[in-house]
């Protein structure tokens, strides 16, 4: 791994960049993204180079670098730290790390220093939750934090140590894979599937896709081999294949392990589907937090080209020309939505598209694409090896072949596990080692809130359908910590485009945050239904149709948990006079019972 | 041959290529909305004119009429949660009608009284956001945005100046305009700009003329909303 940081000269940043993309306006995020990494921010005079040579209106550069999480523009330090706060990052202890370093470095939580060195600020969940509490440094993940490793790292920042010559050891990420089955344990060569689908032929391979009952992987469970057959047979001048490494949801982190160990398998299954929609283009769409990997997998890239297995004539047949190029997303949890990505590919603001038109007739540049998740393209590559019949066997009769889960949480061993669909909660707790579960999130925030006497359930897309996450939280857990956690998550990930999203999820967040603070009553679980309801039937997307079910799913298992917090049922006021003393208090720096307001009738002051 | 479809049992006809909300509006039939206008490409964002089809809830300026489809729109659930989208946007910016220039000629304001909203049931945000004087002749308000992007749409399609964009994300979403300074003054803005006088709020407003109507003598105070529906397509009065 290579690691680039610094802050270099502003014209020759943009000027490489702009030459890397041959002035491509379609990759102003591309270039933006490169510039912070060369600059440490996007100034002004950046958007100035960038607006003259690639001829794009000052107002669309500055909302798509407005729009990103990890895009600054305003100066945010040399270093640039972010704590992953994923939940299971909290029950490792992230937040008492997190404020350790600010302490430690003096500065505020989210502020820059005061000498410009460094910020210290928190994300979403970085996609190491096997290994946290996780942080970010100048976009390279760190594992395994402790307080002896705060203090190494701000010890490093202070003496202004270069990125790239910080212990080599601080950046090593293992894949844990603790359960392999088909995929995992597949031993297909670099090449094997392709010349397999080659021998088949394009129709006769979208035969077999489709004989194998292959659903996507992304957790909504498309039929892979229809999305293929409706990309094919779509008019259009020209046909993509987009694989989604956009893994954003909080808890799931298979697809960085397979990006990581079998990049192989993932380019294969994205070139099969071009041989089979006939597409010449493909695009992976790796999230930010997964930097780190690009390297690596551009090497992959090469190496298949030189192997005859991407560019013009694949494995010598003429006329089968495809490549991939890698986009790097920057921190925006939404753009793993297929039509916010492909916004998101074209160089926009990850806003979700109004659909229909669908992607498969009108994606990227409004041409037929075909959008899989990581896994589902890896599946593929087994598909064509050794045919749809045999596929369909694995699983259940709805849900063909196996699913990778990303166990994390109260466990002794969390990693990967790779289990025929058709599993149940107990069987994976039982091999992960959580002998102490009350609940398990299947599909992260998003997904289900599954408790103890349901364990029994299986996962697959007719009982628990999953993207990969499996979050497992023993009895000493507060179900309405996670609850919120994840509500905050909802409302910083928001994309802002539609109103009931956009402003339902700070309203979620808010009455939360009112319940957390002993202010809350039950006519603010009623409003937690109403919002809920609002938000099921308003939202423009996803995120905002599933942002209410960490809470409602909690309130129906763990209602005790809320009700805990519950001081009056009747009525009680959101407005807290002690609280709002609070500022004041930290400017005078006072503390004592003068500064405070007591609520005990006949005690006021 | 003609095609229909049923608008709460109403019989609407339309031409293909037509949303439910053009072909409802072609024949003077009122479904509340606040980001789209007849002139520009839809946006679906504000939700408000968001029906029922099939059991199934979407924005009707986003989605294309069907021959036979059945549309539901002016029922009491759907008007409950309009009138919660509106409680939303009145809360998320700062909205103080009785000193607003725009009072009366707001779209916010007379659709909220359409929808018969008495107060804003949510807890304020009041949110900090500046003012910008910067121009001669235009006064940009942020407090009053609701991010209907109809100034960006107009900018860039009639104008072709690009003179407005959103930026940030969720609810740090906002207006920016084109200049380096971020400052009005510094872009080519001018008064006769479609942008200039499209705003549905009270965040661009002219500077040089102001409360020339007296209040209570304005467009929505004359009429309901709903009432300035023309069969021309034309929802409001410009």
């Amino acid at each position: 791994m290579t690691v680039t940081s610094g802050s270099g000269s502003v014209a020759e940043a943009v000027s490489a960049t702009i030459g890397r993309y041959r002035g491509n306006p379609h990759y102003v995020l591309q270039m933006l993204r490169e510039i912070q990494e060369a600059c440490d921010w996007i100034s002004p005079e950046a958007v100035d180079l960038l607006q003259s040579e690639l001829n794009l209106p000052r107002t669309k550069i500055e909302g798509v670098a407005g729009f990103y999480s990890f895009l600054y523009s305003r100066p945010r330090g040399r270093y640039r730290v972010l704590f992953s706060d994923n939940i299971t990052d909290r029950m490792l202890g992230s937040i008492e790390l997190f404020d350790y370093m600010c302490e430690q470095l003096w500065v505020e939580r989210g502020k820059t220093s005061e000498d410009g060195l460094v910020s210290v600020d928190s994300t979403s969940c970085t996609g190491m939750c096997d290994q946290g509490p996780a942080l970010l440094v100048n976009s390279y993940a760190i594992t395994h934090m402790t307080r002896a490793r705060v203090d190494e790292i701000c010890e490093l920042i202070r003496s202004k140590t270069p990125l790239a010559d910080w212990p080599r050891k601080y950046f090593h990420v293992d894949d844990q894979i603790l359960r392999k089955d088909i995929l995992l344990a597949s031993e297909l060569a670099p090449g094997d599937a392709l010349v397999a689908g080659l021998g088949r032929g394009a129709d006769a391979l979208l035969a077999e896709i489709k004989a194998s009952n292959l659903r996507g992987r992304g957790g909504a469970g498309f039929g892979t081999g229809l999305k293929w057959e409706a990309c094919r047979n779509a008019q259009g001048k020209a046909r993509y294949v987009v694989c989604n490494a956009d893994e954003g949801e909080p808890g799931t982190f298979k697809d960085r392990v397979l990006l990581a160990s079998y990049a192989d398998a993932v380019f294969e299954g994205m070139t099969l589907c071009a041989l089979a929609t006939g597409a010449q283009r493909g695009m992976l769409y790796l999230r930010g937090e997964y930097r780190y990997l690009l390297d690596q997998i551009n090497a992959v890239l090469a190496r298949r080209r030189q192997g005859k297995l991407l560019g013009d004539g694949i494995l010598g047949r003429p006329g089968f020309d495809f490549d991939i190029e890698v986009h790097l997303g920057a921190g925006a949890y939404i753009c793993g939505e297929e039509s916010a990505l492909i916004e998101s590919l074209e160089g926009k603001r990850g806003t979700p598209r109004n659909r229909p038109p669908f992607p498969v007739t009108h994606g990227y540049l409004d041409q037929p694409t075909v959008v899989n998740n990581v896994e589902t393209f890896a599946a593929a590559c087994l598909i064509a090896k050794r045919g749809g019949a045999w596929y369909s066997a694995i699983g259940t009769p709805a849900s063909a072949g196996t699913k990778i889960l990303s166990v994390s949480g109260d466990c002794a061993r969390p990693g990967l596990y790779e289990y025929p669909f058709g599993v149940s909660v107990s069987e994976v707790l039982e091999a992960c080692g959580a002998a102490d579960a009350q609940a398990v999130q299947v599909s992260g925030p998003s997904g289900i809130c599954v408790s103890q006497p349901e364990f029994g359930r299986r996962i697959a897309f007719e009982d628990l359908p999953t993207a990969g996450a499996f979050m497992i939280f023993n009895r000493s857990r507060d179900m309405f910590e996670v609850a919120r956690n994840f509500v905050h998550f909802f409302a910083h990930e928001s994309c802002g485009f539609c109103t009931p999203c956009r402003v339902g999820t700070s309203l979620l967040k808010k009455l939360m945050d009112k319940l957390n603070n002993g202010h809350g009553s039950l006519y603010d679980l009623a409003e937690i239904e109403k919002l809920n309801h609002l938000l099921q039937s308003m939202s423009h997307c996803g995120l905002g149709h599933s942002a209410c079910n960490p809470v409602l799913d909690t309130i129906a298992k763990f209602r005790p948990a809320y009700e805990k917090r519950l001081q009056h049922t009747e009525f009680e006021p959101a407005f807290d006079l002690d609280r709002a003393l609070r500022k004041a208090r930290q400017m005078t720096g006072r503390d004592d019972a003068g500064a405070h307001f007591t609520t005990v009738p006949g005690e006021q002051k | 041959m003609s095609a229909n479809f049923t608008l709460d049992g109403k019989s609407i006809p339309f031409s293909d290529g037509q949303t439910i909300m053009q072909a409802a509006q072609a024949v003077g039939v009122y479904i509340p909305h606040l980001c789209y206008h007849p002139e520009f490409k839809p946006h679906g964002s504000c939700k408000l004119c968001t029906v029922k089809v099939g059991g199934r809830q979407t924005a009707s300026c986003t989605t294309l009429a069907q021959d036979g489809m059945e549309v539901e729109s002016d029922t009491k659930a759907l008007n409950d949660e309009r009138r919660m989208l509106t409680q939303m946007l009145f809360v998320e910016g700062n909205h103080f009608c009785p000193s607003c220039e725009k009072s009366g000629d707001c779209t916010l304001q007379a659709t909220a009284y359409q929808l018969g909203m008495m107060s804003t049931h949510f807890v304020p945000f009041f949110p900090s956001r500046p003012l910008d004087a910067s121009h001669p002749d235009l006064l940009l308000d942020f407090n009053r945005c609701i991010l209907c992007s109809l100034c960006v749409r107009a900018s860039r399609d009639v104008d072709k100046k690009n003179v407005f964009a959103l930026s940030g994300r969720g609810m740090n979403t906002h207006l920016i305009v084109n200049a380096k300074s971020g400052r009005l003054a510094d872009t080519d803005l001018t008064l006769e700009d479609k942008a200039a006088r499209i705003c549905p709020v009270g965040v661009i407003l002219r500077k040089d003329k102001g409360f020339a109507v007296p209040i209570g003598k304005r467009t929505y105070d004359l009429k309901p909303i709903s009432a300035y529906v023309k069969a021309d397509g034309t929802a409001a009065k410009d």
